[in-house]
């Protein structure tokens, strides 16, 4: 039988999306159901000086109005920090309270005061219209190297600072710096981006009076870890009496890890009305409350030799973390970020310095590469202008730095078990033709535009995460995964993952793994996820872990299937289990060649009733059935790299920037289904374009969002890319059995510095910052005839 | 949304009987329903004018092209006689904001919204259009009067536009890269006698620039332009582009709408 690991199996779940048949949250209705539409602040910050909600209440079809006063009385908790971060001092982090429902004062334009539940939505709209919340409006800040001179936003919370963090030895790297012939500087922002997930958040929670449950179907990328959450840190129901519901969910990016606002307080007043509830954000809503990415500004350093070698590498970074802080918005601008900061390069000393600082902004989380696409910015900035320094040639200089020892221990945290980085920037400058850049920069030039050429090379830790690496480092819990396979006595397949998908192709990639592994067509396996009713339990999906983790759960638990199969096959043969192979989903006994097939081998474990059979196919010991999980916890991140190369073509009249062509060669280990991470490749440098040429999130000083649509929001669209050319370089990782590494946020994590450093080339080495816009190019390019025409 | 009473009047006639201050018609929605889901705007009443027939279709004469008010953009884009006639409207018409903007939006509403960086407001100030209303004519340097601001009153309800034919004519854009209206747009239009150069997406209105206009009677040739400093006073600052900017687009792209007549 051919092996489906490594085919391009088309996605069996295309045929329901791309017929319009998904089945999102936004599409599930219950009988008797009220509409929730939250009253939000208007201001950034504000103190709630009273709210009055008597009119809302007697507002045709108006069922209910809750407000912060309610939901404190009822003792729900709120929104966590789920990393504990500790300053370079020691001190624990500074993390506030973040209510589910703001009570006393508003900290960011979009945070929910009060919600009101009525018959029909606009009923709902128009309740909301008569809360009225007298408001004491306070000075905001946004700009967080001012908040740290400001005064504080959440008591307690000096200089607005959560932590200073500090990962590295600052005195190695004095000294390294003390014997560079050169030392290469950047000043760095790294735009706040909003995620913009397709489908916008919703939630549909129905309590059921008989048996006290509360199911929520709501937009989650973690349905486990909601329910965990909601249940451990919101007290809004036991675990055994909550079931979360993700179905297809439409686009995350991050956005949908952290369990919200609207989820607890809908699942907690759905018991309180006694109604089922239904809330879906408007887009505006998802632009001001679904949590942001990125929003630091960094000050980095790399020390060099004349001939161009890495010393050493310091960077002193302000992470924005918006109001309050969220899952993973303590970890995303350290660990996920400074252990990746000094790049693919052996570099003897380093340090990454984080002040991690609040303002009044939405909450900024993880968001597709969650940290490393920062490190990447970081270091492949520094390195591009190295190379221009030192007037070495950019591919040069990065070769002369790679490991090529493996595994390589890299300066900061990670050993890196498998890569070779060489062979993969080689791989891109021949796809890139490299070497005939400058032949197409003079005919760029003969039309009058600038052309030019940037590299990036990257690595990046995702898999997350060994549980006890994690877990030192703050995680409030354990990253492994779970898998259940249950095979049914009618010979069909349920793979039961703890991961989720929100675009990543599981129903596909995950069949394929499961038949591979039990011999069976891929037809026959359905994946299940989504559901804490269906299947164990799981981490869910995001960090590019789902087939690196709960992959390797199913092919664990396909494993266990395997050796039960082969012990009842051995009884059903009449041979000893030693003398059976499995091969093909078939169980042969070798001497006689006598075999039987997984799928009888299942009917069996069932003990279908034969009249006059006496005798049980199950050994001695075993049960009867054939379900086996597993639990996964990874031995080691996994470690995805590769060199990317673009070209961009900049008209120097209107600053308009083209991207010209843009290559990409990574290395992910085994590919399972090829076509589907060139479909993840293509969306994560989609995503990168996007913020290096065109996403930029703007507040006013006064803290209102100035791009909360799309009318203001660039988002980029197809005719905003060339066609991508794609290659790929293969070491297996040696930390899971199937050799995979993570490939759904490389493309995201990439793609900005390659942009930038193409964008930069052709304005002659000068600085720009993200998104690279018209306007700002335009003025580039002006100052740069100036100071042509002043040398000539 | 807040709820209005919808009606689908026949005529003209009756569609004007029903508009009153707490009106609005309704053409493609492109502007109306957002601003209303929004909460931007309230109507008691919503008239929707597209079952209008007389107010739908492209005719075009020796000397000018009418395109009745609730002709989408499409429309224009496709329309063979557009294309011979005014190859550049149709231009324009083919680059409004996206593909479903264009299958529903329409000229008359348009026109009437008077959008500052709408895009047909400067084709009807540089091919000297008269738009007609169900009550009166008016021409094009009259009709669009500020800011979202027009010259139509109460119930007065566009019917056509109508483009005087130019010998020849271009239309340039620097389209926002978010919602894909005109940063700036320049209309140029080569009469038999003068040159008009109109300009949107600058100021709070469209106008016609009338020292690009004057150089380019004399001369029309790309070359002329050349050294004419476009003045960034009064023009539109906001986070997608400075008055600095806007004005060397300005004269950029009426250089390049020259070069491409
Ligand atoms: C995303 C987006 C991008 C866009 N990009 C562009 C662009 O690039 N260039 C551009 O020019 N435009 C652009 N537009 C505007 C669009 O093309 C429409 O022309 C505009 O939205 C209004 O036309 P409508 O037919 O939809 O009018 P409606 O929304 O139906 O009406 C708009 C206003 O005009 C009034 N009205 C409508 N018809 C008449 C009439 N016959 N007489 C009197 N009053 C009338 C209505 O009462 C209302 O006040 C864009 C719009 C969107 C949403």
């Amino acid at each position: 039988m051919a092996s489906l690991v490594g085919s391009r199996v088309e996605r069996k779940e295309d045929t329901r999306f791309l017929q319009g048949k998904g089945r999102y949250t936004a599409d599930i209705n219950i009988a008797n159901q009220t509409y929730a539409v939250f009253v939000r602040s208007p201001h950034a910050r504000a103190k709630i000086k009273s709210v009055d909600t008597s009119k809302a209440l007697k507002s045709s079809g108006v069922v209910g109005v809750l407000t912060g006063k309610e939901i404190a009385e009822d003792k729900i908790g709120g929104l966590i920090a789920g990393w504990a971060i500790r300053s370079e001092d020691g001190s624990e982090m500074k993390v506030p309270a973040n209510p589910p429902l703001a009570k006393d004062i508003a900290n960011f334009v979009g945070e929910p005061i009060a919600v009101v539940f009525a018959e029909t939505l606009d009923e709902a709209k128009e309740g909301a219209e008569k809360v009225k919340v007298d408001y004491k409006v306070l000075k905001a800040v946004v700009d967080p190297a001012e908040a740290m001179k400001s005064d504080a936003i959440h008591d307690g919370v000096e200089k607005n600072l959560c932590y200073d963090w500090l990962l590295g030895d600052r005195k190695a790297v004095d000294e390294a710096f003390a014997k560079a012939d050169k030392i290469i500087k950047v000043d760095l922002i790294n735009n706040r981006l909003v995620p913009n997930a397709m489908e916008p958040r919703a939630c549909v929670v129905d309590y059921n009076i008989a048996s006290e449950e509360i199911t929520l179907y709501t937009t989650s990328q973690n349905p486990h870890l909601s329910r965990l959450v909601m249940s451990a840190f919101g007290g809004v129901a036991p675990e055994n009496k909550l079931r979360v519901v993700a179905p297809d969910v439409g686009g995350g990016f991050g956005s949908k890890i952290n369990v919200y606002n609207e989820e607890i307080v809908c699942s907690w007043a759905s018991k309180k009305i006694e109604r089922p509830i239904k809330w879906v954000a408007e887009r505006t809503e998802s632009f001001l409350t679904d949590t942001h990415g990125r929003d630091h500004v960094t000050h980095a350093e790399l020390a060099v030799t004349n001939d161009g070698k890495f010393l050493g590498f310091k960077n002193e970074t302000i992470a924005n973390l918006g109001a309050y802080a969220r899952v993973f918005g303590t970890v995303t601008p350290t660990y996920l970020f400074g252990p990746c900061a000094t790049g693919v390069y052996v570099i003897p000393a380093a340090y990454s310095n984080v002040k991690a600082v609040y303002t009044n902004t939405a909450p900024v989380d993880a968001y597709r590469g969650a940290g490393r696409p920062e490190a990447t910015y970081t270091i492949e900035r520094l390195v591009e202008k190295a190379a221009m320094e030192l007037g070495m040639d950019k591919t040069e200089i990065r070769m002369k730095n790679f490991p090529t020892q493996f595994p390589f221990k890299q300066t900061l945290v990670h050993t890196v078990d498998s890569g070779d980085y060489v062979a993969g920037l080689e791989k891109a400058k021949q796809m890139a033709d490299y070497a005939g850049f400058e032949s197409r920069r003079k005919q760029s030039e003969a039309n009058g535009k600038l052309r030019g050429i940037g590299v990036s090379s990257y690595f990046e830790a995702c898999g997350i995460a060994p549980s006890a690496a994690v877990m030192s480092l703050g995680c409030g819990v354990g990253l492994w995964e779970s898998a259940e396979v249950r095979f049914n006595p009618t010979g069909q397949i349920s793979v039961f993952t703890g991961a989720h998908s929100h675009g990543q192709s599981h129903d596909t990639t995950f069949a394929q793994i499961a038949a591979d592994e039990l011999g069976v067509p891929m037809e026959n396996i359905d994946v299940v996820h989504g559901d804490t009713d269906k299947g164990t339990f799981g981490m869910g999906t995001y960090g590019s872990r789902s087939l690196t983790v709960g992959g390797i759960a199913i092919v664990n638990a396909c494993k266990k299937i395997v050796a039960k199969g082969k012990r009842v096959a051995a009884k059903m043969l009449e041979v000893n289990e030693d003398e059976i192979e499995f091969k093909d989903g078939e169980f042969v006994a070798l001497k006689s060649n006598k075999k039987k097939t997984i799928g009888e081998v299942a009917f069996a474990c069932y003990l279908p009733g034969q009249r006059d059979e006496m005798k049980s196919p199950i050994p001695e010991g075993d049960e009867p059935g054939l379900i086996e999980s597993s639990f996964f916890d990874p031995a080691n991140f996994s470690f995805p790299a590769g060199s990317h190369i673009c070209e961009v073509e900049i008209d120097p009249d209107t600053g308009n920037v083209k991207v010209e062509k843009y290559t990409a060669v990574d290395d992910f280990g085994r590919i399972v289904n090829p076509m589907i991470v060139e479909g993840q490749v293509h969306g994560g440098i989609a995503q990168g374009i996007g913020q290096a040429l065109h996403e930029n999130t703007q507040y006013d000083e006064t803290g209102q969002l100035m791009t909360a649509s799309y009318m203001d929001y660039t988002m980029p669209r197809a005719d905003n890319f060339p066609e991508f050319n794609l290659g790929f370089t293969c070491t297996h990782a040696t930390s899971n059995p199937l050799g995979v590494k993570g490939c759904g946020e490389a493309g995201a994590i990439a793609s900005p510095p390659t942009v930038m450093n193409a964008v930069i080339d052709a304005l002659g080495g000068q600085e720009i910052s993200m998104p690279a816009t018209a306007e700002k190019v335009w003025k580039a390019c002006k100052s740069m005839k100036k100071s042509n025409a002043k040398a000539a | 949304m807040k709820s209005f009473n919808y009606h689908a009047p026949k005529d003209v006639k009756d569609a004007s009987k029903l508009a009153s201050s707490s009106s609005a018609f309704l053409a493609g929605g492109m502007t109306t329903i957002p601003s209303m889901k929004l909460g931007l705007a309230n109507y008691k009443d919503i008239i929707d004018i597209k079952k209008i027939k007389k107010l739908s279709g492209i005719k075009v004469s020796g000397k000018s092209v009418t395109i009745g008010a609730t002709t989408k953009h499409v429309e224009v884009a496709t329309s063979k006689d557009v294309k011979k006639a005014i190859p550049a409207l149709a231009k324009l018409a083919g680059n409004i904001g996206d593909a479903q903007v264009r299958n529903r939006g329409t000229i008359g509403g348009s026109i009437s919204n008077n959008d500052p960086s709408a895009c047909y407001p400067s084709a009807c100030m540089a091919l000297n259009a008269v738009i007609h209303t169900n009550k009166r004519k008016i021409d094009a340097e009259k009709f669009f009067t500020g800011m979202f601001e027009t010259a139509l009153k109460s119930g007065e309800l566009v019917e056509a536009v109508e483009f005087q034919i130019p010998e020849k004519a271009d239309y340039q854009k620097h389209p926002n890269p978010a919602s894909r209206y005109a940063i700036i747009g320049v209309f140029v239009a080569k009469h038999k006698k003068d040159v008009n150069v109109a300009v949107t997406g600058a100021k709070s209105c469209v106008y016609i620039d009338k020292d690009l206009s004057k150089k380019l009677s004399s001369s029309f040739s790309a070359s002329a332009l050349e050294g004419m400093d476009v003045k960034s006073s009064g023009m539109n600052s906001d986070m997608h582009a400075s008055a600095e900017y806007r004005a060397n687009l300005v004269s950029l792209y009426a250089k390049k709408a020259v070069e491409a007549c």
